[in-house]
């Protein structure tokens, strides 16, 4: 930013148009909400700032009809009103931008954006012409050259955000709420997004913004609301604070003693990754991990982190390109001659791709050792028994027994489950793909201590993850993927917000080809 | 295909940011779809001229109205299963329902002879859409999902007309215990064609308008496409798919009707079998059986071509026994088909992304 964040006095400034005051919401056992307080004025842009499961999100749905509060109100224009369902929340005049596009793949551009508010002709049939014009116009003054008529499948993950952000204005709303619409942006159009917020505040609208980018809170937001732990914190001018005091209120404690990261001596290189390529989704990926290293793979959601590991693994195939284990070539496409090879894949979505629900602790931590346990192709319950117990103790699960189904268990405890389950194997390359995600603080950082402990004990570890926290806190080094490149590889002491954050949105100094 | 499209009217280049995804996008897709349709009219084309050059016979006029009889009744349950398949749900109780009306509209007749046609038609039409409420309150309300749900009902509805029949004494209706007012609709024609298929043409005609031109029909599609994305949306995701599951049930309850109208022998084992093939007509008529794509004329064009080959293969010279054969391979190529096109697209439309 060249020029100094002076918050503009909003004009007709007062006006509260929606509240909420003294949220509640559970779910299960889990409280995401608990007494959250939020005031959004007429004409004023407000931002919202926390640690990632503070619950910004859950507030977000709230405002959005998604979910309905367990307790507290929703107050619009003073009046107590109930959100049933995002059709009424739309009725009210709440527009929302998700963090995660939410598109229809199928339809075209035009009609995602007016999807139940098509433009009609006589006797309610769709104005297909209007449609488009609308949506071109709507284009035109966002700035973006995308065809109205072309379907949303297919679209980069910015374009996707862009057709949010047109859904949300053309709704001409009274209240926008932006959740970390900036995350896939790159700097033109976050430009004009903030433009066209602007315009909305000047005509009277009240912006809700969510961003971790704390130059865009300070650029934009007149007021700013810190979050922690499914609480408010604090509600302040924007003017009045600082970024460090923000900081502060969003951890609530030393960010340093969060993630016990020991120092090692990096060994022998174990994973050799040369020129893996992937038209269309990644391209010319080279990197080295060394044993006893823990290297994060940073960058924005739908970067291709994600695919870049998965093909490492041979769960994706690859178009060119080599990956070496200790020296040996891998197959590619082959995940059981990677397993084989040493490496362990725990992957980003422990529900759907690393747990079978329904069966139990035992079975789960002993998936992948099925036949290393079998005796003549019949598996021995005492022998699951036995291992499962070894690796649960040493993970520390809390189980109430082994023989729970794994659905019972805290997410952190089945993320421990999985991370048994591959450790089991021995592996000498550790990949984890978003390794704490939806995981409660103290759960996490005892997943952090244990990376780190088998860091010390000579694993190489690959740490795919969007805490940016997590990241600094936990790699040796930390290699930055943008648009399916690899455009940075910082080591621990270079590594902070900024450096990350800019290489990661494609701001940064670009090494052309990737590094090694 | 060499053939140029026509483009709607150029587009004002008036837009100030480089084009970056493309006009073309549209054109591509629309030349994919067409490729789809184009593609099942390309293979009924192909087996109609490779028939008539072994049998001359294939293209007289009784033969011809025959199988537009034939195909008409499949043609109203395809085109009603496509709205429910667009939004990611099956109805495989299509067959029983069918049944149930076709005894029921005999029924009436049987009991009141004087009964208008329209009225009869009414009464099958309403007998299905109670069937079809009951299927779509199940998947809509209770959440269960309707390849279950309408499993059961198949059984269900079957075991209903079954013990309707045996219970009322009145195990087969006969043409000679229906009124002939209504029989001659079975025979009848309209400038040559037959009435019954006219009807379809009709039905698949309202249907496909529905589906392109009104919210409801879009919000079917977006239903199928993406239902978090629906919800999201504030779509009415249960109403719309209840409705869906009504009018599919009423017009397998019309075709109860027009199989009452074209075979007059009616006993409990009408339509048995149905619901499947139905699916296959929608299938190889490239409606995506997860939803979201797929039209009503593909669903019509599949239906068509499915009771040619059934129709064609005895003209061959072919034994009737290798129609499932031949189905099932047509099904294996639709969908063979939809995979390459659906590749090709994505390469296309991610290479654009790529090279902006």
């Amino acid at each position: 930013m060249d020029h100094a964040p002076v918050p503009s006095a909003p004009p007709a400034a007062g006006q509260v148009v929606l509240a909420l005051e003294d949220v509640g919401k559970s779910f299960g056992a889990v409280a995401a909400l608990r007494g959250a307080r939020l005031e959004l004025r007429a004409g004023e842009a407000h931002a919202l700032v926390g640690e990632n499961g503070a619950g910004k999100s859950t507030l977000v749905k709230v405002l959005a009809g998604v979910h309905g509060p367990d307790t507290g109100r929703v107050l619009l224009d003073g009046q107590p009103v109930t959100l049933a369902d995002p059709a009424a929340a739309r009725a009210a005049g709440i527009a929302v931008i998700y963090q995660e596009p939410t598109l229809f793949p199928d339809l075209s551009v035009a009609e995602n954006i007016f999807m139940g508010r098509q433009p009609l002709l006589s006797g309610r049939r769709i104005d297909r012409r209007g449609l488009a014009e609308r949506c071109r116009a709507l284009f035109e003054r966002l700035g973006v050259a995308l065809d109205p008529d072309r379907p949303a499948r297919g679209l980069s993950i910015a374009d996707q955000q862009m057709v949010e952000i047109a859904k949300a204005l053309s709704f001409d709303a009274r209240v926008l709420v932006m959740d970390e619409p900036t995350a896939a942006l790159s700097g033109v159009e976050v430009e004009r997004l903030f433009a066209v917020a602007r315009s909305l505040r000047a005509s009277g609208a009240a912006v809700l913004f969510i961003s971790h980018r704390f130059d865009e809170v300070f650029d934009l937001c007149d007021r700013i609301t810190v979050m922690r732990d499914g609480q408010w914190v604090s509600t302040d001018l924007a003017r009045d604070l600082t970024v460090d005091q923000v900081v502060r209120r969003m951890v609530g404690r030393e960010v340093s003693s969060l993630f016990p990261k020991t120092e090692v001596a990096p060994g022998e290189v174990v994973l050799e990754v040369r020129g893996l390529t992937r038209r269309g989704v990644f391209s010319d990926v080279s990197f080295d991990v060394r044993a006893g290293e823990i290297v994060a793979l940073a960058g924005l959601v739908g970067a291709g982190r994600s695919e870049i590991v998965r093909a490492v693994f041979g769960i994706d195939p690859y178009d060119a390109g080599s990956v070496r284990v200790s020296g040996k070539a891998l197959r590619k496409g082959d995940p059981a001659a990677a397993m084989a090879a040493g490496i362990a894949l725990v992957p980003e979505d422990r529900r759907q791709q690393g747990l079978v629900m329904e069966l139990s602790v035992e079975r789960n931590a002993t998936l992948t050792r099925r036949w290393k346990l079998a005796r003549g192709g019949l598996l021995s319950s005492r022998a699951e028994r036995a291992s499962a117990a070894e690796w649960s103790q040493r993970l520390q699960v809390k189980a109430g027994k082994l023989s729970d189904p794994v659905s019972t268990l805290s997410g952190g405890n089945q993320q421990k489950v999985v991370l048994a389950k591959w450790l089991s194997t021995e592996p000498t390359v550790l990949v984890v793909d978003e390794p704490t995600r939806g995981i409660d603080v103290g759960t996490k950082s005892e997943v952090h201590r244990l990376l780190s402990q088998l860091a010390a004990e000579g694993l190489a570890v690959v740490m795919v993850s969007s805490e940016l926290p997590e990241v600094l806190g936990m790699a040796d080094r930390v290699l930055v993927v943008s648009e399916g490149r690899l455009v940075d590889d910082i080591p621990r002491a270079r590594a902070d917000e900024d450096s990350v954050m800019l290489a990661a949105t494609g701001q940064g100094a670009v090494a052309p080809g990737g590094v090694r | 295909m060499s053939a140029p499209l026509t483009k709607p009217a150029p587009l004002p280049e008036e837009l100030a940011a480089p084009e970056r995804s493309g006009r073309r996008g549209a054109a591509l897709v629309q030349r994919l779809v067409l490729a789809r349709e184009l593609g099942i009219l390309a293979a009924l084309v192909l087996l109609v001229v490779v028939t008539v050059i072994a049998n001359p016979r294939f293209l007289s006029g009784q033969n011809v109205r025959d199988l537009l009889l034939s195909a008409a009744i499949l043609t109203v349950l395809a085109a009603g299963q496509t709205m429910v398949i667009i939004t990611r749900n099956v109805d495989l109780s299509v067959g029983s329902v069918l049944g149930l009306s076709a005894y029921a509209s005999g029924t009436l007749m049987v009991v009141a002879p004087g009964t208008p046609v329209v009225v009869v038609v009414l009464a099958g039409m309403a007998v299905g859409a109670v069937c079809g409420l009951l299927n779509g309150a199940i998947v809509a309300v209770a959440g269960v999902p309707s390849l279950v749900v309408t499993l059961g009902t198949l059984y269900a509805f079957r075991g209903l007309d079954s013990l309707w029949a045996s219970s009322s004494d009145r195990l087969q209706i006969n043409a000679a215990d229906l009124p002939s007012g209504f029989k001659s609709l079975g025979g009848a024609r309209l400038l040559g064609v037959p009435v019954l298929f006219l009807v379809a043409v009709v039905v698949v005609v309202l249907v496909g308008y529905h589906l392109r031109t009104f919210r409801s029909g879009r919000e079917l599609y977006g239903i199928g496409s993406a239902p978090e994305a629906a919800r999201l949306s504030g779509i009415p995701v249960g109403k719309r798919v209840l409705t869906a599951f009504v009018v599919n049930g009423a017009l397998a309850g019309l075709a109860g009707v027009l199989y009452a109208a074209r075979f007059q022998t009616l006993d409990t084992t009408a339509g048995t079998g149905q619901e499947l093939f139905v699916v296959a007509a929608a299938v190889v008529g490239g409606v995506a059986i997860f939803g979201g794509s797929g039209s009503v004329y593909g669903a019509a064009l599949g239906a068509l071509l499915l009771t040619t080959i059934g129709t064609a293969l005895p003209q061959l010279g072919l034994d009737p026994f290798w129609r499932d054969a031949a189905v099932g391979a047509l099904i294996l190529g639709a969908i063979a088909l939809d995979r390459a096109l659906q590749l090709r697209l994505a390469a296309r439309l991610r290479g654009r992304n790529a090279r902006r």
